[in-house]
């Protein structure tokens, strides 16, 4: 009847359980083992073409040298462009969401827009860049236009991470500022936007991982130029065409054939990613120890 | 005592450098019910997770001594946990059917251990429920979902997923502390009857259900097994101070 | 200040509206011409043709997308699951973060950069594997798109399997079974809406993803199979719209196929809120 505890699991669950151990162990194994030889092939192509001239220079017809500065300063442009606006939006919506809504069907439109938004493929985002703003509101293929369409597709993004942030703000806060006769608008001002502020740069973060990881968007609404801007003088943002760091890599790859450019462009991508990883998690960290 | 089935030789736990359980030396008996009780986080809980060594879970968890299943250290190397788990069942505080149906819930143990009939499970499951005085509750609705069954209902139902395996004894951690009175009553109802067949194990904070039901009880403090007699002598004329200070209700 | 707060709550609302409303402007037109079911169930897609009438048929992109969206999810959902099972269960904690860490970095991977590796590494394996004229393919696309819905799948599926209650794996331990059982035959089923959430998770992004498909693809309006070239829904917007006339049914086509895609993934965001729901109301209930 009774067997001993020491006789062992019989033969057909050992076998199951190690054959499941082994699964799961080379799963992960193979999903490192992807990253690895992503990082791996892409530094093995593209370190070669990298030098402080590739990064500091715009490419040159005549002197024969490549040069992706235009890019990087056109992704850096369209980052703060997009973040100028979409942050009050953003932030302004969450703050609608958490502190003020009292209509639960507008809050609920609300949700289900940002929820919406944050659903739809940049393709289409591109397509809708494309109509509304190069056309519709004649801003041509533009830095300005392609910013434009960003703040649109990283709405979401900041309304989400505010929201949570504002959510964490202990009620008691709030209570005691009114206490103390601050107005509403006061209270969140002095009171709870402060002690969210790490989830708002969370939400940056991301949002900047969004922006400079798009490249459908760009190619639709901002274009393909490559010459080096005058931002500050002629108004280069609003008037002039400009490929951002993938859309480069795009047109190398894609259209130039020039391949070893492509994985050059490709390594200052991963390092971006890499360093936009990083100050997520540091940020996050930041986030929970409150 | 002649052939107890648990048994436990100076048997110490630590959670890191904290000592849970001090040498505690017992001997439960066959059958019939054996109580633990003691005030919150005497030790009665994590005594009563040592015997099928659910405490193995725990992180950072050591156990010094030995705990003797029929004769067997549990602790000894080469234990097969799983095994020693099927025959000492366990019931928890809150009830946990598994999210699926009624007759999934009991037939998961048999499963687990290797019994793939259909006509063997259909046997299995009406005896686990009937034994869990459920059967008739349920009968018409084995494919429902367990969880739509009143507090009561899944805890024993959990009872007669525990039987299911044929366990020898069963662990129950205040099987009924969840529960409203109604639920307990047909709960402590029910654990009288499985007394016959089951050595069966309870942690109960409820001192009168001790009493009312339990054949021995343990009374624990602060990780040490104060005292241990026939639950009658206990409850009348306890040989400990302290024992006498709790179930007087001085502290506690 | 309550009306500059609900302006901008207002704000997101609006730029659903005017994409909907866009893309329904801008999208019906040739739909109308064209006739619906010519549209979607024509199986030409030769809009430039000048010896013949030109022809608008969707048939292939909407076929080529489904498909490689399911093989993306074939092969993805497999490999995500289990090591969505390895970071929540079965892993030490340190290697966990390790994984966990190379699945957002493989996250934040822009889609252009598995593109250009897919192209110069996978496409000329496919082509040398099979002996093709070109390795560019649906099936190479299925494969770069089963890699970028990795980590959605992953994060999503162990978020779901961490949520599980602790105390029905303490039951399925305490009836006897092994750890390992337990986090296939209970944690797992327990969680599946979470799962289910996490497989069409994928399926969004493997049907909206563009620029890495229209890099490994090869672009021709072929109906899929695995070894030709083809056409998504996404690569066919994104490699005619430079060179369509403005005006011409062919941009309106395209936008049309626009709208397509649109309601394709507006029901898809409807089932994926249906299934985060119910997890989130799962557990005990």
């Amino acid at each position: 009847m009774r067997t001993s505890p020491q006789k062992g699991l019989p033969l057909r669950r050992r076998a199951y359980g190690g054959a499941m151990r082994v699964l799961l162990y080379l799963s992960a194994a193979a999903t490192l083992g992807l990253l690895a030889f992503l990082i791996g092939y892409i530094l093995y192509r593209g370190l070669p073409g990298l030098s402080w001239e590739f990064l500091t220079s715009a490419e040159s017809m005549l002197k024969e040298t490549d040069g992706i500065l235009p890019a990087i300063q056109n992704t850096v442009f369209v980052v703060l462009v997009t973040l100028a606006i979409v942050l009050p939006l953003g932030v302004g919506a969450a703050v609608y969401l958490t502190e003020y809504a009292r209509s639960r069907r507008i809050a609920g439109a609300v949700e289900f827009a940002a929820e919406t938004l944050a659903g739809i493929p940049s393709i289409v985002y591109a397509l809708v860049g494309m109509l509304v703003f190069c056309q519709f509101l004649s801003l041509q293929k533009t830095l300005l236009a392609g910013a434009l369409t960003l703040v649109i597709m990283t709405l979401p993004t900041i309304i989400r991470t505010t929201q949570e942030s504002l959510k964490t703000v202990p009620q008691g806060y709030r209570e005691g500022a009114l206490g103390l006769g601050a107005g509403k608008w006061r209270m969140i001002r002095t009171v709870v936007l402060p002690s969210s502020a790490d989830g708002i740069v969370t939400g940056c973060i991301l949002a900047v991982g969004r922006i400079v990881g798009e490249s459908a968007v760009l190619m639709f609404t901002a274009g393909m130029g490559t010459t080096l801007q005058q931002f500050f003088t002629a108004g280069g943002f609003t008037k002039s065409s400009g490929a951002t760091l993938t859309v480069a890599l795009y047109v190398y790859a894609k259209e130039r054939a020039e391949f070893g450019l492509a994985f050059s462009v490709a390594v200052v991508l991963l390092a971006a990613t890499l360093l936009i990883n990083l100050s997520a998690k540091l940020a996050a960290r930041k986030l929970k120890k409150r | 005592m002649n052939n107890p089935v648990i048994e436990t030789k100076k048997l110490s736990l630590f959670y890191g450098a904290h000592q849970a359980l001090k040498a505690v030396c017992m001997a439960v008996p066959e059958r019939g019910i054996t109580s633990l009780i003691g005030p919150s986080g005497c030790g009665k809980s994590t005594f009563l997770r040592t015997i099928d060594r659910m405490n193995d879970l725990v992180p950072g968890v050591r156990v010094e001594g030995e705990l003797h299943y029929r004769g067997e250290n549990v602790y000894a190397a080469g234990t097969d946990v799983t095994e020693l788990r099927r025959q000492i069942g366990m019931v928890f505080q809150r009830p946990n059917p598994f999210p699926m149906s009624i007759y999934d819930n009991v037939a998961y143990g048999p499963r687990t251990h290797g019994i793939r009939s259909r006509v063997q499970l259909d046997a299995i499951v009406e005896e686990s429920l009937q034994k869990a005085a459920i059967w008739d509750e349920v009968k018409d609705r084995l494919k429902a979902p367990a969880l739509g069954l009143s507090g009561g209902q899944q805890q024993r139902l959990c009872i007669a997923r525990a039987l299911a395996v044929k366990p020898d004894v069963l662990l129950m951690d205040e099987a009924t502390s969840a529960l409203d009175p109604i639920s307990t009553s047909k709960i402590e109802e029910l654990v009288t009857e499985l007394k016959k067949d089951y050595t069966i194990i309870m942690v109960t904070h409820n001192m009168q259900q001790a009493a009312r039901i339990s054949d021995q009880t343990a009374f624990f403090l602060l990780g040490e097994l104060v005292e241990f007699g026939e639950t009658e002598a206990i409850f009348s004329m306890p040989r400990d101070k302290r024992t006498e200070d709790y179930i007087t209700g001085r502290f506690g | 200040m309550h009306a500059v707060f609900l302006v901008c709550g207002l704000i997101a609302v609006a730029f659903v509206l005017l994409i909907t409303v866009y893309l329904i402007a801008s999208g019906l037109p040739a739909i109308m011409q064209v006739g619906l079911g010519n549209f979607l169930f024509g199986a030409v897609w030769e809009p430039t043709a000048t010896t013949r009438e030109p022809s608008f048929g969707i048939l292939p992109f909407l076929l080529t997308s489904i498909y490689g969206t399911a093989g993306a999810v074939v092969l993805g959902v497999p490999l995500g699951f289990f090591t969505a099972v390895f970071l929540a269960k079965a892993a030490p904690p340190k290697l966990a973060a390790v994984v966990r860490g190379a699945v957002e970095l493989l996250a934040g991977i822009p889609s252009v950069v598995y593109g250009l590796v897919g192209m110069l590494v996978l496409v000329p394996l496919l082509r040398e594997a099979f002996r093709l004229p070109a390795g560019d393919s649906l099936l190479a696309a299925m494969l770069v798109l089963a890699v970028m819905i990795l980590p959605s799948i992953i994060s999503v599926a162990e978020t779901a399997l961490r949520a599980v209650p602790r105390e029905y794996e303490e039951a399925s331990l305490a009836l006897g079974a092994t750890e390992i059982e337990t986090y296939f035959r209970v944690t797992a089923p327990a969680a599946k809406s979470g799962i289910a959430a996490a497989v069409v998770l994928g399926v969004g992004r493997a049907i909206g993803e563009a620029m890495a498909v229209l890099m490994v693809a090869g672009n021709v309006a072929n109906m899929p199979s695995l070894l030709t070239s083809v056409k998504f829904l996404t690569t066919a917007i994104a490699s005619e719209m430079s060179y369509a006339a403005v005006g011409s049914l062919q941009r309106q086509a395209l936008f049309s196929i626009g709208l397509v895609l649109f309601l394709f993934i507006m029901l898809i965001n409807a089932l994926l809120n249906l299934l985060l729901k119910r997890g989130g109301k799962g557990g005990r209930g």
